[in-house]
Order: structure tokens, then sequence, then C-alpha cells
């Protein structure tokens, strides 16, 4: 009897740990919900990557949703979203922005004119001061912010079809429903 | 350029390899139950095939980093074309996959260095031992094939890499990972054994146990080893680079090597009681999977995601669920068979009373898996209170630190006890009256350090006291060896020896630290003087710095004791360029008796920073302490009695002697 007590103790800790693995797969099990979501978007004026004397404020954006993707051209896991991106914003459903953080304009402009620019407008923050509001802390990241400038979704990570799928476009959808 | 293909060939490098090790896990075993010589001996040659393989992919990778070959995903995540060439080379077991890879390189080199040792042993035994081994090779090269492929491309290729992650941008970090593994990995090699005994039903068996115990011990004491020099370095790192000042966090990552260490620890002393005495037979076997099943939890851990820490990697849950099935397969799997099989040890174990060496050997067992068995709970109630969805809780240093004491407290009382106690049968009054003057001399010291301290008595007067206790117990023992008759240590004890002084030393650094340490957390203006104590830090400014790959912030501090100059000391904020990361590089000036410890904070405008100045007294003596248990493993590991073929002994435990006659030279 007491030779089957090991085994025992490591089954309940084999059912603590699959619970552990079902829970990592969870959505936003690590968030510690991003404190910004429901919250307004930072206030902030950048300039325009392709015009550099032009700039854009968060006070123009407002009245339509807009999705603000962070990018670098110095970051891989953005190249792996990029066609993803890329079919989402083909669909016009809203104006997809990119944020190019921390990078050479001229690598950047480089960058897109490689792997095509999906963004109704590039703003460019390379000090990555307005990433400290954002709480940006690795590209890529994804928000979604509502008419109001409110922050409604925000991603991790490099986006998938999937999240596209099953949390974006939900959001979107709830967005739309709620008139904003 | 035929280079071009190099990663493809590493790819097929690592399906050779799993094919092999398919074989090498397979048609021994199936060999060494049948008795069909010719399936046994595939063994060998599988394991050096699967290093040769292993080792190749590993080398592409390698080369992968050094020629910037930013069309490999996992190149570009892990480096960078300003990256210095040095790091290239440590940036292969930067992340998640190479990590892999080098732990199947190393799983590989311990197989093949045991195919190499073993030849005297017999057939059917090597076969078992290699054979299980390819089963722990075969799940490692599976996980990395399918899910965690070092190899694969991003095409077309990236322009610029993201950056070797900065904190591993460090010498103490290029060697933590592979000294960590190589104590991991080395409890395969015990573990093997233990299968392979319980697998083994030829009536002969239960005796030979205690024969080719012998054969595994030095392979244990060489794993604890690395395990203790990884983990030491992991703590020396996270001293001087996360700017906190603090050598152990209980995090669930540093917890996660500790439980096979404390486990490990424990199973070097009960094989040492088996391979003389012949008890705990069945006992020692289930240390042996548990310190290999609890090497194996810890990367299950930290590579799952499980757990979030300090240390956390990419979560990705297809990863947690095979490490899961690999687990449950692995450890479920031994332990059943160890329910099935473990020898019954009444009628072989040689008896003993209460007061006899055995029982303090149990004792030590006893407490150190109660502690390892503690630090498990602690580590996995968080998952387990998410789990019934108690909320987030963190389960914190009090805890952790408040149990081990209370365990470790009666394990260092009775260490110096150990050593000096004879197998089987003692007068209880005859080691105590050996010791009673140096508890004496001990608890002295005790008294004036209590005395004497500037701050934190108790503690002070517990760790002057249960060192010195340690240190004069294991010398007098040393002594008592030196006295007798033929007089000398052997190999096995001088180990011993070296460990237990290694806790003495750590005792002191790890009591005297917390009992005297100061620190101040201050906003300094340039010019401006902090006094602690004797010591005065003036602050005189920051000013920027370029490095290779990143821009420093890099303050100046001058230190004056009594007001004579001491030191100079520079602590900087480095900037990572690529990433944008921050990282703190702690200005520490260290001695024996103290370390000097500065960090800088945040700028606070004005050219005023937060500054933070740590007295830490004895802190070296904590790694030091390690190092020392380090090395008591290795030398035990040389000792000759291991060596000596055994094949031509007739298997069996050693022949009994009376005890007191036996007792000194039993003893070890």
């Amino acid at each position: 009897m007491k030779r089957w007590l090991p085994l025992a103790a490591f089954l309940l800790i084999g059912v603590l740990l699959a619970a552990g693995v079902w829970m990592s797969g969870r959505e936003n099990r690590e968030a510690l919900p991003s404190p910004l979501i429901g919250k307004a978007a930072p206030a902030f004026t950048l300039p325009v990557l392709h015009e550099p004397g032009r700039t854009v404020s968060s006070a123009e954006l407002r009245g339509q949703p807009y999705v603000l993707n962070v990018w670098g051209s110095w970051c891989a896991e953005c190249q792996v979203e990029h066609p993803v991106l890329t079919r989402f914003a083909e669909t016009k459903r809203v104006r997809v922005i990119g944020y190019n953080w921390k990078d050479e304009p001229a690598d950047a402009l480089r960058w897109l004119e490689r792997f095509g620019n999906p963004y109704w407008v590039v703003l460019a923050d390379q000090e990555g001061a307005t990433a400290i509001d954002f709480g940006i802390y690795g590209a890529p990241e994804t928000f979604l912010v509502d008419a109001d400038g409110i922050i409604r979704w925000k991603h991790v990570g490099a986006v998938s079809d999937a999240t596209v799928r099953d949390e974006l476009l939900p959001a979107l959808e709830a967005l739309e429903r709620g008139g904003r | 350029m035929p280079l071009h293909i190099l990663p493809e060939l590493g790819q097929i490098a690592l399906i050779l390899a799993l094919l092999i090790v398919g074989l090498q896990s397979t048609l021994p075993l199936l060999g060494a139950h049948r008795g069909i010589d010719a399936w046994m001996a595939v063994a060998r040659p599988a394991v050096f095939a699967q290093l040769a393989l292993v080792a190749l992919a590993y080398a592409i990778l390698t080369h992968a980093f050094l020629a910037q070959d930013f069309s490999l995903r996992y190149v570009v995540a892990n480096s960078n074309s300003l990256l210095p060439v040095g790091y290239r080379y440590s940036a292969v077991w930067g992340a998640h996959e190479g990590s892999l890879l080098l732990w199947s390189l190393i799983l590989a080199v311990w197989s093949a260095a045991v195919a190499a040792f073993s030849r005297h042993l017999p057939a059917p035994v090597m076969a078992r031992v290699l054979g299980v081994m390819g089963m722990v090779s075969l799940g490692f090269l599976a996980f990395m094939i399918f899910t965690s492929n070092p190899f694969e491309r991003v095409l077309p290729a990236a322009v610029e890499g993201r950056d070797l992650n900065p904190l591993l941008q460090d010498f103490g970090l290029i060697v933590h990972p592979p000294m960590l593994y190589m104590g991991y990995v080395g409890f395969a090699v015990p573990f093997a054994f233990a299968i392979a005994a319980l697998l083994d039903r030829s009536p002969s068996s239960a005796d030979s146990v205690a024969v080719w115990l012998r054969w595994t011990r030095p392979w244990t004491n060489v794993a604890w080893g690395c395990l203790t020099l990884g983990i030491a370095l992991g703590s020396w790192w996270a001293y001087y680079e996360l700017g906190w000042g603090g050598w152990w966090f209980w995090d669930p990552v540093e917890n996660a090597s500790f439980m096979p260490w404390l486990a490990g620890a424990a199973l070097l002393h009960s094989q040492a009681t088996t391979e003389k005495r012949g008890s705990f037979r069945s006992w020692t076997l289930l240390l042996a999977i548990a310190a290999f099943s609890l090497s194996l939890l810890g990367t299950f851990l930290v590579r799952s995601g499980v757990l979030t820490s300090v240390h956390s990697f990419a979560a990705d849950p297809s990863r947690g669920v095979f490490i899961l099935i690999f687990l449950g397969l692995v450890v479920g799997g031994s332990l059943l068979l160890y329910a099935l099989r473990a020898p019954d040890d009444t009628h072989t174990a040689k008896p003993f009373t209460g007061a006899s060496r055995e029982t303090l050997l149990l004792l030590n067992n006893l407490l150190l898996t109660a502690a390892c068995a503690m630090v498990l709970l602690g580590t996995l109630y968080p998952l387990l209170a998410d789990a019934l969805d108690l909320g987030k809780i963190s389960v914190g240093p009090p805890y952790f630190s408040l149990l081990f004491i209370i365990l470790m407290t009666p394990l260092v009382l009775l260490l110096p006890l150990g050593p000096l106690t004879r197998w089987q049968r003692e007068e209880p009054s005859r080691p105590l009256r050996m010791l009673a003057p140096w508890a004496a001399l001990a608890l002295i010291a005790g008294a004036i350090a209590y005395f004497q301290a500037p701050q934190g008595p108790w503690k002070t007067a517990a760790g002057v006291a249960g060192a010195l206790w340690v240190a004069f117990g294991t010398l007098r023992f040393v002594w008592q060896r030196l006295r007798s008759q033929g007089g000398r240590l052997t190999a096995e004890m001088t180990g011993m020896v070296l460990a237990h002084m290694g806790i003495a030393v750590f005792l002191v650094g790890a009591l005297l630290i917390e009992a005297q340490q100061q620190m101040r957390e201050i906003a300094m203006q340039p010019g401006q003087t902090l006094t602690l104590g004797r010591d005065s830090f003036r602050f005189d400014g920051v000013e920027r710095l370029q490095g290779p790959n990143y821009i420093a912030s890099r303050g100046t501090v001058e230190v004056f004791r009594d007001d004579r100059r001491v030191t100079t000391l520079h602590p900087e904020k480095r900037e990572y360029m690529s990433g944008g990361q921050v990282m703190t590089e702690a200005g520490i000036r260290p001695g024996i008796t103290r370390d000097l410890f500065v960090a800088l904070g945040e700028p606070l405008g004005n050219g005023a920073w937060a500054v933070r100045v740590h007295i830490k007294p004895f802190v070296r003596w904590v790694w030091i302490g390690a190092l020392l248990m380090a090395l008591g493993g290795f030398v035990t590991a040389c000792d000759k009695r291991f060596r000596a073929k055994r094949r031509e002994r007739a298997p069996g435990p050693t022949p009994t002697t009376p005890a007191p006659a036996a007792a000194l030279e039993a003893a070890a």
C-alpha cells in the first residue's frame, strides 16, 4: 500500500499541472488585465512617418474607432503578424494605424516598401515616450480604441488569424452595435 | 552558396537523432528482457551516433549565430548585428528552443560518458540504463522537433535581429544554464539506474543493487555538484544584476532548481547508506526517481508558462501539454513501476538501533525531503489557488524562510554527530562526549556575537554559533580519522568534509547578511554625501557612455571610510538599443567581510538621481559555501572505490563485521 503513495501524490500534482496548462491557454490569463482597458487612450501628438513635418494627435483620430498596431523594423514577430494584419486592414472595417516604435525612419520605410504598407497612417515614436503612457513593453502590441478615444481591447504579441476572428472582430462588433 | 542549407542539415541531424534514439530506447530494453545479446549491443553505438548528430545540430545553430543568419526565426529573435561575438556563442541557449538543444546535447554527452565508462557492467544492466536514458532523450528531441524547432525559417529573411535579452548578456548567466542543465541531466543517470534495477527481475538482482549503486554514486555526486554551482551562479547573478542586492528570492524558477537540489542532497546520503549497509534500498530508488522527476518538473514549470515569474518565458499551451504528457509518462511510469516492483527491505537490510548512523541519515533524509515538499507546496500553491478560483496569490519569502529555518535547524544541529556516530549501534554518550567541548565553544562564541552585534543580535548569534558548531564538529571528525590507526582520509571522506565545511561557511553568509546588512535609498544631488556608520558615499553625478550595443548612464560614487578614500564605484543603467530594455549594473566593491553595493534608481531631474546604497556583510560566504559543497561532490566522485572494477566481486552488501570495530573503517 505504502509504495503506491508516491504515485498517488504525483497524480494529484499532475492534475494540478494539467489545470495550470489549461488555464494558461485561457485568454488573458497573464493579464493582470491591462489597467488601460476601459480607460481613455493617452493623449499624444506624433509625427507621420511618411511626412516628417506633419503630426497627428489623438484628438484628430476621434469620431471613428481605430486599431493601433505597434511595430518596428527590428521586430521579428512583427514580420510574422504582418500578413495577418494586412488581410485584416484590407477588409477596411476600421482604420489600422501603424505605431512605429523606437525605429530609424529609413529602416522603417524600407521595411514597409519590402513587405507592403497596410496602414492608414504610420506614426513614428522614435524616442518611445508615448509608448510608456500606453504601457507598451514590447512589439508587436495591438490596441482597439473606440470613437471616444477609450481603449477597448489590447493584444500583446503577434496577432494571428484566430486572434482577429475570436477577439478583435467581436470587440469591434460590440462597438458597432453600441453605435460607437 | 551551399552554406545556406546548413540549417536544413541541422534539422535533418535532429530528425536522424530522434530515429536513432527511438532504437536506443526500445531494442536494448527488449534485448535485456529477452536475453538477446545483439539487441542489447545496439545501445552503445546508438548513444555515440546520437551524440554526433545532436552535436552537429548544435554546431550548425552556433554557426547560424556567428554568421548572423537572420533567416532563422530563432536567430532573429535572439541576436542582432551589434551583438558582441562572445555573446553570439552563448545566445544559442538564450531562449527556449536553443535551451532545449543544449539540454539534449548535455544529455547526449552524459549518455556517451555512461556508455564509455561502464564497460565493466553486466550487459543487461548497461542496456537498460542506456535504454532508459534514450527514452528521456526521445522525449526532449520530439519536444524540440514538434513544438520548438530552433531551425525554423523566416522567409524572406529579416534585415535585423531583435537582440539577445540584455539580461543574458552577462558572464553569470552565460554559465548558469549549462551548469544547471548538467545537474538536471546528470540526475538522469541515477534515475536510469533505478529504473534498470526495478526492471530487472532476475533472482540475483536484489543483491546486486548495492554493487551497482556504488557505480552510480559518482554520477550522482557530480550531477549534484554541477547543480550546486548552477544555482550559486544564478544567485550571484541575481545579486549583482537585478540591483536589489538580494541573493535568493524564492522565485518559482529558483525553487524549480532548488527542489531537485534538496532531493539530490537526500539521495547522496541515502545512496551512501544503501551502498554500505544495504538499508533504505527502496527509499534510495524512490529518491533517485524523485530527483530526476523534480528536474523534469523544474523544466516543465519554467518552459510551460504555467507559473509566472521574473524569468517568465513565452507561454505556449501546446508546449505545456506536450511536457505534461511527457512528464506523466516518465514520472507516472516510473512511480508505477516502483509501486509494482520496489524491493522489500525487511529481510536484506542489516538491523540498526535508534542510536546509530543509519538513524541520523534517516533524519537527514526526512528533513531534506520535508524541505523539498515544503518548497514544492509553496511553489504550486498559487496555481492551486488559481485553479480553485481563490484569486491570485503569491507565496512569498515569509512562508519559505520560516519553514526552511524550522526544518534546517535540526539538520544543522545533528550534522556534526553523523560522521562521528557508528553504524548499526552506538552509545549515544560517545559522540556527544566528543563534541561537548566544541558545542560549548560554539555557544560561547555565539553569546559574544550576541553582545557585540551592532544590530540583529539573535540572527548574528545563531549564524556564528551554528557555523562554528558545524565547522568544529567536522574538523573533530577529521582529527579523529587522522589520529586513528592508518590515519588518512579517503577521497569520499574529504568530499564529505568539504561539503559540510561549505555548509558552515554558507551559514555565516546567509545569517550574517540577514542580521547586519544596511540599506538606504535616497535622492542625491551631485556632490551630496550619504553616511552609513563609518562609511560615507559621495555621489559625483552621472555621465552618458556609449557601449557596443547599449547607451549607459554611468554614475560615479566615491566611498570613504573614516575620511580615507576606499574606492570609486560606477553603478550603471544601460539602455539596450534594439529592444529599449533598461538594465541595472550595480557598482560593487567585493570583500571577504563585506560588499559595498551601489545601484542607480531613476533620474529625478536637475542631475539628481535615486541612489540605493547597501552594505552587505559576508555575502561572498554564501557562494564560497556553495562552491565548497560542489567541490565536495566532485572530490567524492573521485574516490578510488568507485572506479575499481566490481565485476569480480561477489554481489551483495559488504560483509558484516561486529559494529564497534568496523565503525571507523566504514566511517564515511
